[in-house]
């Protein structure tokens, strides 16, 4: 097979033979830093914590294991549940054992699983606890190849049938007792595979129609990883904790990919809810976050600050002030007068310093956010503290990066220069294309979709409609090409441009707007809880639920006051202007995943709320003050409900165009 | 009724028992007041067995009697087949028996971690110098012991307030802190009065799969007074249905359900 030989020079770094899949770069740490600390994870109250060497023994030990139940060279394995070292492991030890893992979300339904399992064919499936067997049991009719299902957290599984489940450390001992036997067989099937074999199988969330099986190759991953590492310049050193769902591309590169190539320590968090307070005490120098768990962080500070003595309350916003004025030039390296240079000093005593410790961003070297964009305010906090917060544009198809800031060159409407290695081009329509080393093989059984989506020149359509900043070189993107579309009055409309100067205001959660055809643009609502509910403590408003709270007149008058400015904002853009929000109402329900109006990634479907909410979206048009309905809600266990509610509907100020225009984009 | 000392496997393939602890012709008094009239049952080992009854039945009071706060005026508890005399709560407690209460009474200002930690106190032997000094038998011990209680922590998933003072918490949680301090004795029985009170229909499932997983991962027996039919039908293997300090019923929830007495006195008309 081409590839077999395992060279390659794009990016500059030559890899060597030793090192063309994550089980090679296993062995290579292994003998490169035996004694480092490879995995950390919280149990008990303590870390515990495994060196390469450690790790490389469980992995092997798995791995053996899963031969000798007779798992096969190519096959899928399924991997599901929280991030936890055995799970990853068991990424590798898939690999290892010739076979493909397939991380799946934790939290998926189970129709969703059940299509995954049929689609990808998967023969086993590797899970956290119970709760995944439950589901993949479940999913798995009698149609499905699923052969046998492994688990890590034994609790609660004790009397079921043991026909199928098997306990993971069962599996470790089978393989440590198989080892003289299969342990030629396992060299064999780890020294097989080729630098363009496949390395994972990533479901895409998709905001529309089925998820996608994204085939991604050694060389996708291990080049990204090494062109990333390189950029950013991580070694061995770094620690991160890992969080996010493992069935996230993003995850996968730095957790496994980038970790795997750096050598650098995965941290693992003892619980979700521990998440915050594990991140304090790892303080980790390489970190990535959704803008949502920024937004989120920066709320619960500005909350907590307005319960704290008058002192320190003067203190925080005197020197916050004074770090959002001069903290983003001091980390660029421009030039602050002495005594700006002094006065931050003394606040990273006092304020800063304290805060980046509460937070766990003490030893940040490099933070990332991407996937939606970041209001500039939550941006230039984080920056004024002296966090090196960049972002980046990236996408499952491309191993994750495709733009990335690079230090020095960081602001928050542009989402960077193309990462090393990857060529850009835009299309008539705006609509951005690439072409990248981690450009991924196909769509697994999808020829038709790989072939719409990649051409035969290897040209990616990344779905999103963009421009390059002149000058800085820099991509920005205005939202998702099909999204983008005419009001009938002819003016341009791009909802996700107006959804997220909304979103930027901590009282709004989401954000939808319609608009696309028609003469008006018209939005739906979500409130913050978080951020409403202590604002309506501290102004004496009493609310029995959600749904109270957001159609309580004072809020919905907050609202209005947001829509408008909002409004004055879009009307500065004479592109844009047409979409200002003319009419708008605060839903009754926050949008979720679990009622499918959200994907798993916490991005709006809005097909799929436009056509769930019909006769809402019909009222905003209609010019009536308010509407009933009822809503059909699904609850964590499954069960389903209705909410039942009458919204008022607001009407917004709006502005004339362009009273102080800017240059055009293009 | 099961009155045999035979051990048998339930349908969800636990194993109970035989007998764990004999309530024989127990009556309690307060002064005038007769709070339980002449009452025998068993609790064999293994098993979950709830107590029912309406307010005022003395369902607490025999809860007391069993955690030996209260001396029945006639009568005798029988725990592992000896005959109980007259002891301090504490010294139950080391025989193996833990309870919760039915208004939480758990340290407030002390974080769950140091709440939990009492739980072991029974089994902490290094004198009051050592332990004042942290020293020698003091620190052992409490390592030893720091970690059979990060091991209960674990189990009711309540790490992320380990060192949150009880007070701050939601009064669901605070139950399962009280639950977490009556495992950390590591009962062979566990007494739970109204574990459910006042708790949400998530709340209360959140529970009753703990009371579930405890019985079945520990195989703690448990004893458990509660009022929501439902999880009492659903949970417990048998039932003893108390009205006005009598027995009026005793059984699995089906023979429970269909005893008219119990239907008259408590359960009113049988849902569809």
């Amino acid at each position: 097979m081409a590839g077999r030989t395992g060279t390659s020079v794009e990016g500059g770094v030559k890899v060597s033979e030793a090192e063309v899949s994550i089980p090679a770069l296993l062995a290579r740490n292994s003998q490169r830093y035996g004694t480092r600390a490879a995995y950390r994870e919280k149990e008990f109250g303590i870390w515990q914590s495994w060196t390469w060497a450690e790790t490389a023994a469980e992995i092997e030990a798995l791995a053996l294991g899963l031969i000798d139940q007779g798992l096969g060279v190519g096959e899928h394995v399924i991997i599901s549940g929280r991030n936890r070292p055995g799970l990853y492991w068991a990424m590798v030890a898939v690999q290892s054992a010739g076979a493909i893992p397939v991380p799946i979300y934790q939290d998926a339904a189970v129709e969703e699983i059940g299509y995954q399992l049929e689609h990808s064919g998967a023969v086993m499936a590797i899970v956290g606890d119970q709760e995944q067997v439950d589901k993949i049991t479940d999913a798995a009719g009698d149609g499905t190849p699923l052969r046998k299902i492994v688990y890590l957290d034994p609790r609660g599984l004790r009397k079921y049938d043991h026909a199928k489940l098997m306990p993971y450390t069962d599996v470790q001992q089978a393989g440590r007792d198989a080892k003289d036997r299969l342990g030629p067989e396992l060299d064999k099937r780890r020294s097989a595979p080729s630098y363009d074999d496949t390395c994972i199988m990533l479901y895409t969330s998709g905001t529309t129609g089925r998820p996608k099986g994204v085939v991604l190759s050694n060389r996708n991953v291990i080049e990204t990883a090494k062109n990333s590492c390189t950029f950013d310049k991580l070694t061995e050193k770094e620690d991160i904790l890992a969080y996010l769902p493992m069935a996230w591309v993003g995850d996968f590169i730095f957790s496994v990919g980038q970790a795997y190539w750096a050598g650098f320590c995965v941290n693992c968090p003892e619980s979700p809810d521990t998440m915050q307070q594990d991140l304090r005490e790892i303080g980790p120098s390489y970190y990535f976050a959704p803008p949502r768990v920024f937004e989120t962080q920066l709320t619960n500070v500005m909350i907590r600050m307005e319960d704290a003595g008058g002192l320190k309350r003067r203190m925080f916003h005197y020197f916050m002030d004074h770090a959002q004025k001069v903290g983003p030039k001091i980390l660029d390296g421009e030039e602050v007068s002495a005594s700006d240079r002094m006065k931050y000093r003394i606040g990273e005593a006092l304020v800063y310093g304290p805060l980046k410790n509460t937070l766990g961003f003490s030893n940040i070297r490099v933070g990332y956010t991407a996937g939606e964009a970041i209001g500039p305010e939550i941006f230039d906090f984080y920056r004024g503290l002296g966090i090196n917060l960049k972002q980046l544009y990236g996408q499952t198809e491309a191993t994750v990066f495709i733009t990335q800031q690079p230090d020095n060159e960081v602001r928050s409407d542009t989402v960077g220069v193309p990462s090393p290695g990857v060529e850009l081009k835009l299309g008539d329509n705006g609509e951005v294309f690439y072409r990248s080393p981690g450009t991924f093989v196909e769509y697994y059984k999808n020829p038709e979709s790989t072939a719409d989506t990649k051409d035969p020149e290897g040209w990616v359509a990344t779905g999103d409609a963009g421009f390059i900043e002149e000058g800085s070189g820099h991509l920005r993107i205005i939202d998702r090409a099909k999204d983008v579309a005419k009001l009938s009055t002819g003016q341009m409309f791009a909802p996700k441009y107006v959804e997220n100067k909304l979103k930027f205001f901590p009282n709004i959660l989401e954000a939808v707007v319609f608009g696309a055809g028609k003469d008006r643009c018209m939005a739906f609502l979500n409130i913050d809880l978080a951020a409403v509910g202590n604002w309506a403590e501290r102004n004496n408003i009493s609310y029995g639920s959600y749904q109270e709270l957001s159609q309580h007149p004072k809020v919905l008058e907050m609202m209005r006051e947001h829509v408008a400015e909002t409004n004055e904002s879009v009307a500065q853009d004479d592109m844009l202007s047409g979409c200002q929000i003319h009419r708008f109402l605060v839903l009754h329900k926050q949008l979720d995943a679990d009622d499918g109006e959200l994907t798993r990634t916490q991005k709006v479907r809005r097909k799929v709320i436009g056509e769930k909410f019909e006769e809402l979206v019909d009222a905003l048009y209609s010019g009536k003050d308010e509407i009933y309905t009822e809503t059909e809600v699904t609850y964590e266990d499954g069960r389903k409900g209705k909410i039942k509610a009458t919204l008022k509907i607001q009407d917004a100020k709006t502005f004339p165009t362009g009273t102080n225009v800017r240059e055009a984009a293009e | 009724m099961k009155d045999t000392q035979d051990s048998y496997v339930t349908a969800d393939g636990r194993t109970i028992g035989g007998t764990m602890l004999d309530l024989r012709n127990i009556t309690l008094r307060f002064g005038g007041v007769e709070a339980i009239k002449n009452i025998s049952f068993d609790v064999r080992e293994g098993e979950i067995r709830a107590i029912i009854g309406p307010n005022g039945a003395g369902k607490s009071s025999m809860l007391n009697v069993i955690s030996g706060f209260y001396v029945p005026q006639e009568g005798e508890v029988w725990f592992r087949g000896e005959k109980r005399k007259p002891m301090k709560p504490f010294r139950v407690a080391r025989n193996g028996i833990a309870r919760t209460f039915q208004n939480i009474a758990l340290f407030e200002g002390m974080t769950v971690l140091d709440n939990v930690m009492t739980g072991r106190l029974n089994d902490m032997k290094a004198g009051m110098l050592s332990q004042a000094l942290w020293f020698g038998k003091a620190e052992r011990e409490e390592n030893e012991n720091r970690e059979r209680v990060e091991r209960i922590i674990d189990f009711l998933e309540i790490q992320h307030i380990r060192k949150v003072p009880v007070g701050r918490l939601p009064y669901g949680l605070k139950k399962r802190v009280e639950l977490a301090r009556a495992l950390a004795a590591e009962p062979d029985l566990l007494l739970l009065d109204e574990p459910m009170a006042g708790m949400n229909v998530e709340e209360k499932e959140d529970m009753s799969r703990y009371i579930l997983d405890v019985n079945d991962e520990m195989g703690t027996t448990i004893a458990l007074i509660e009022h929501d039919m439902g999880v009492v039908m659903d949970l417990s293997d048998r039932v003893v249905v108390m009205d006005y300090g009598r027995k009026i019923g005793d059984g699995t929830p089906d023979e429970v359900r269909n005893n008219q007495e119990v239907i008259d006195a408590y359960l009113g008309v049988a849902h569809e």
